[in-house]
């Protein structure tokens, strides 16, 4: 294809900044139009991708490459796989409707949307560049917008929120950055993410620094600078508190995007260059997503802030991917070639990271839309909004159940998977998992009666019904929601060839060199 | 090469020094409300001396007057880089308020002198005048650190300048004459040739040697524990003299540091990869990298309590010496170069944040951090330039300091194993500068509220600021040119014997 698709998708948002950078402060309106226009045109890329894309191969396609600084061998390498296509299809959706989230942002309205696009772009380069520089760069990127938009528009603890957030990603960013370094001189001088998945563990094999094997130093360096992204146990305390904090807009992006670079740079990193490691890894990590399952599930039933409670959901839920991720170990030979059930808990995991940016994204908006109106969050302090505002307690319903995991709902049907891929290997751990789907239930129903059900609360019996524009923001998750929950097959068979290419990789190089 | 050969090589200096005495004599014939513009003649020179070296550019290397000063691609590197810096700053203290109730004619001959004083540091090979040039660059800050007579902070910062400078460059000396007496030369490729074959018998007074010079070398570039006067001086000094000693005289000590290590220490005597000499038994290596941890950790913690923004940049430079102290432990040509690269950066960004700091002060009347509440809606070109020159101080991408940083790191894990703990510790020191880089941050935006009136900084300061901020964006993206230049500069004159 002639048209640099991918090179547009990550340099429309800038290009609205710029336009935005020109617009005087007090034409509030074009701003918000230029940055809806931006998104939108991404988004319209985004799809015409999706519908372009070759679903047999597992392959990189739309492959752009240029020379950036050839004394580094530096390259400007994008391009898109089945892992990162829905990721390339979510960022823009969410971002879009985020636009319009915010769309009643009174304070500094150009500095914010100049931001918003910033961070778009930076969230795009992410999943889109395979040169590891690149990956870097687009990765810290995003750390200044973010850092402004907590700091800025955020909630009373703002500032604290923010520096937190950012002190904590840069220890696992700086952290990456050595391990990228580490790579790129070990093996061969190259920040191509394609050659170094070839070339790394040939490379590293049998390497030892300071007693220890060379694969295990770099991957646990590259697994806390993306744990902390996720955030896996004990790395997330930064997470609740960002999210309280942040705009509501910015929670969507933080929940639906964000979280999920983490996992998307385990499956593009850490399976892609150590696979080796893999295999010793992967009962940390089944342990590490039970963990986060129960505590975060645990957490969020003690919460009496809505948004807050959300905030721990995701922490649970990506324990469920985490779970699914660690099920790769199946396809081995030890655990008698069950490619089944590998695939379905890898396919489970990318199934998952894509319902939770929807779910979390609806869960979110819909906190924003009662914060918008009482000005708290507290569980407790509503009660009866369901005869108040019927439409709103209707969409909220699909929300708080797709969060739950109920069947018919994308939810459920990946974590189904990731239970159904890693049993046949982490028995007892995911017997302890399906406990989370309880814990699950109980806080999302618990929630749900208090604030919809009961007698009304006095003090909200004027509440306005959900606008059209929350209306708008919300309906497109829903439906999304609702059609991979009843046929899933278009999303899984977009992922499946690439998936199969991942687990085949992991177990051809992995399975034959030892570590241990 | 013979004294009257070398004239016609020294030009660049030469013009330095006329434009000295032309400063000095045009000064006389200028009112002190019209002394200010003794600064024009000072800056003609200066980019009259700039491109004789850009231009006038013969590419032998050679050594000039009999073996003093040599003429190579490394030092003219230095050279550029500290005429830049110097130019910023004659230019930009024409506008610095802090003058007012001044005559500053002297100060931009005294500025002169010290460019002068730098460009032999930066090029000498003998012992004698290297100590000649260093004092020349000492005696010129002491006297402009205290410039401001009439405030007592100034004149703290300059006593407090000249007892740690007399005292260091006195170790200084007696290290110099030691390794005279061992080895019988001034001239650094000689010292350096003769303590290769030197026997065992004299090891101790290597040492002894060796941990006096690292004394004055580190009191000039303030690594820690020879740090103390820096956060008194930077926040004494004019602030357009505490810029330039965050920059200039900090790049020239460290080409010094560079040139002597290699060539006297160094086995191969040349920027290339080779290893310590072996005969004092000392772990220069390790002593270095216990240094430059000591340093980075220091200058960053401390930084954090800082109120005065002043202080906390000093403390922020001690951080960057340590930066590109630690990669001095890998001999390699890749460690010069993430040093020269990381010192183009950092003038540029530490510059920038100075001059930022001189505008501000012009307007409120005073350098806390509190005086920066609410700068960016206040004044919003400053507001942003002031946070690219944050997050590049942090080393946080799309900016230069990422680039100068991550060519350090490189330097470090290219090094070899030995040396990743080192990376880390950097890295980790990094996070830590960015609490308070980010505080300034924090400040200028998250403490204050939209104004109706803006403030603009007149027009030249704001050019000069744009310039310095775009710079240190546009090589945070595209740095090939600068790579590229400083690759060429990594060759050093070497004798053959």
């Amino acid at each position: 294809m002639d048209l640099n698709i991918l090179s547009l998708l990550v340099w429309i948002p800038i290009i609205g900044m710029l336009g935005i950078a020109f617009v005087p402060r007090d034409k509030v309106d074009v701003i918000k139009i230029i940055a809806a226009v931006a998104t939108g045109m991404q988004l319209f890329l985004a799809i015409l991708l999706w519908m372009q894309f070759d679903k047999t191969s597992g392959g990189i396609q739309f492959m752009e490459r240029y020379y950036w600084i050839p004394s580094f061998n530096i390259f400007y390498t994008l391009g898109v796989d089945g892992l990162s296509l829905p990721m390339v299809v979510l960022t823009p959706l969410l971002s879009f409707l985020s636009v319009f989230v915010s769309w009643n942002t009174k304070k500094a309205v150009k500095g914010f949307f100049a931001l918003f696009l910033l961070l778009d772009t930076g969230m795009m380069g992410v999943f889109l560049s395979l040169d590891f520089f690149l990956f870097y760069v687009f990765w810290e990127v995003m750390l200044l917008p973010m850092y402004f938009l907590i700091g800025m528009w955020g909630g009373p603890q703002r500032v604290y929120a923010a520096i937190k957030f950012f002190l904590f990603t840069l220890v696992g960013s700086v952290l990456m950055l050595i391990a990228i370094l580490a790579l790129y001189f070990t093996c061969g001088q190259t920040f191509d993410m394609l050659t170094l998945m070839q070339t790394a563990p040939e490379a590293l094999n049998g390497v030892l620094w300071w007693g220890m094997s060379a694969i295990k130093v770099i991957w646990i360096l590259l697994f806390v600078g993306f744990a902390i992204k996720v955030p896996v146990f004990p790395f997330h305390t930064w997470l609740p508190l960002a999210h309280v904090e942040a705009p509501t807009a910015i929670s969507v992006i933080l929940a639906g995007v964000l979280l999920k670079m983490g996992l998307y740079g385990m499956l593009r990193v850490n399976y892609g260059m150590l696979p080796e490691a893999v295999w010793w890894f992967a009962g940390a990590l089944a342990v590490l997503g039970v963990i986060n399952v129960i505590w975060g599930g645990f957490a969020a039933l003690a919460q009496t802030d809505l948004k807050k409670m959300v905030a721990y959901s995701s922490i649970n839920h990506l324990g469920y991917a985490l779970m699914g991720m660690a099920a790769v170990i199946a396809a081995g030979a030890a655990n008698g070639n069950n490619y089944a059930a590998a695939e379905a808990g890898m396919s489970g995991a990318i199934f998952q990271m894509f319902n939770h940016g929807t779910i979390s994204a609806m869960l979110f908006i819909i906190a924003g839309v009662v914060y918008d109106r009482a000005h708290h969050r507290e569980i407790a302090g509503f009660g009866g909004l369901a005869k108040q505002m019927p439409i709103y307690a209707g969409v909220a319903a699909i929300a708080f159940f797709a969060g739950l995991g109920l069947p018919a709902l994308s939810g459920f049907i990946s974590e189904f998977m990731c239970f159904v891929g890693a049993f046949p290997v982490f028995r007892t751990i995911v017997i302890i998992g399906t406990v989370g789907i309880l814990i699950n239930a109980t806080y999302f129903l618990r929630a749900y009666q208090k604030i919809f059900f009961g007698p009304l609360n006095e003090k909200y019996k004027d509440m306005p019904e959900i606008t059209s524009r929350e209306l708008f923001t919300l309906i497109p998750l829903a439906v999304i929601t609702f059609i991979l929950g009843v046929y899933p097959a278009p999303f899984l068979n977009v992922i499946s060839a690439t998936v199969s290419g991942i687990i085949e990789h992991v177990v051809n190089l992995g399975g034959t060199v030892g570590i241990f | 090469m013979n004294n009257l050969n070398s004239i016609k090589l020294f030009v660049p200096e030469i013009i330095i020094v006329i434009t000295i005495l032309a400063g000095i004599i045009a000064d006389l014939f200028y009112s002190n409300k019209r002394s200010y513009l003794s600064g024009y003649w000072i800056l003609g020179g200066l980019i009259l001396s700039l491109l004789t070296i850009l231009f006038h550019n013969p590419q032998n290397v050679t050594t000039l007057f009999n073996d003093m000063v040599t003429r190579d691609p490394f030092a003219i590197y230095f050279k550029l880089i500290i005429l830049m810096a110097s130019i910023l700053i004659v230019i930009i203290s024409r506008y610095n308020k802090e003058f007012t109730d001044y005559r500053v004619g002297e100060y931009f001959v005294l500025l002169t002198i010290m460019v002068f004083g730098m460009f032999l540091m930066v090029s000498a090979v003998d012992t004698i005048l290297l100590y000649l040039a260093i004092e020349i660059v000492s005696i010129m800050s002491f006297i402009l650190a205290g410039y401001l007579k009439s405030e007592r902070s100034s004149n703290e910062s300059a006593l407090k300048y000249v007892i740690y400078g007399a005292f260091s460059s006195g170790l200084m000396l007696f290290g110099f004459s030691i390794l005279f007496g061992l080895t019988g030369s001034t001239k650094l490729c000689f010292i350096g040739y003769s303590l290769a074959t030197l026997d065992g018998g004299a090891n101790f007074a290597l040492i002894i040697s060796f941990v006096l010079l690292l004394a004055g070398f580190a009191y000039k570039i303030s690594v820690v524990p020879f740090h103390f006067w820096t956060p008194d001086v930077y926040e004494g000094a004019p602030t357009t003299i505490t810029a330039f000693l965050s920059v200039a005289p900090k790049a020239a000590g460290f080409a010094v540091v560079i040139r002597f290590f290699h060539i006297v220490f160094g086995d191969s005597g040349a920027l290339n990869a080779g290893n310590w000499l072996t005969q004092t038994e000392l772990p220069w290596a390790q002593i270095l990298a216990l240094l430059a941890v000591l340093t980075m950790t220091l200058g960053n913690v401390v930084a954090i309590q800082q109120d005065n923004i002043k202080r906390m940049l000093a403390y922020s430079s001690i951080a960057h010496a340590g930066y590109m102290l630690m990669v001095l432990p890998v001999l390699s040509s890749d460690s010069i170069f993430a040093v020269m690269f990381y010192l183009f950066v950092y003038i540029l960004m530490n510059l920038g944040a100075f001059f930022i700091i001189m505008t501000v002060k012009n307007i409120t009347g005073g350098e806390s951090i509190n005086d920066f509440k609410g700068l960016g809606w206040k004044m919003p070109i400053v507001g942003i330039a002031m946070t690219v020159f944050m997050f590049s101080l942090t080393g946080l991408p799309p900016t230069a300091g990422f680039i100068g940083k991550f060519y350090l790191f490189a330097a470090l894990i290219k090094g070899g194993t030995q040396f990743y703990w080192l990376a880390i510790v950097g890295a980790i020191n990094s996070v830590i500068s960015l609490y308070y880089y980010m505080r300034v941050v924090k400040v200028m935006y998250f403490d204050g509220e939209r104004q109706e009136t803006i403030i603009k900084p007149i027009m030249p300061i704001t050019l000069i600021l744009i310039f310095l901020a775009i710079s240190t964006i546009i090589f945070g993206i595209y740095w090939s040119p600068i790579a590229d230049w400083v690759r060429n500069s990594l060759i050093f004159y070497v004798a053959s014997l």
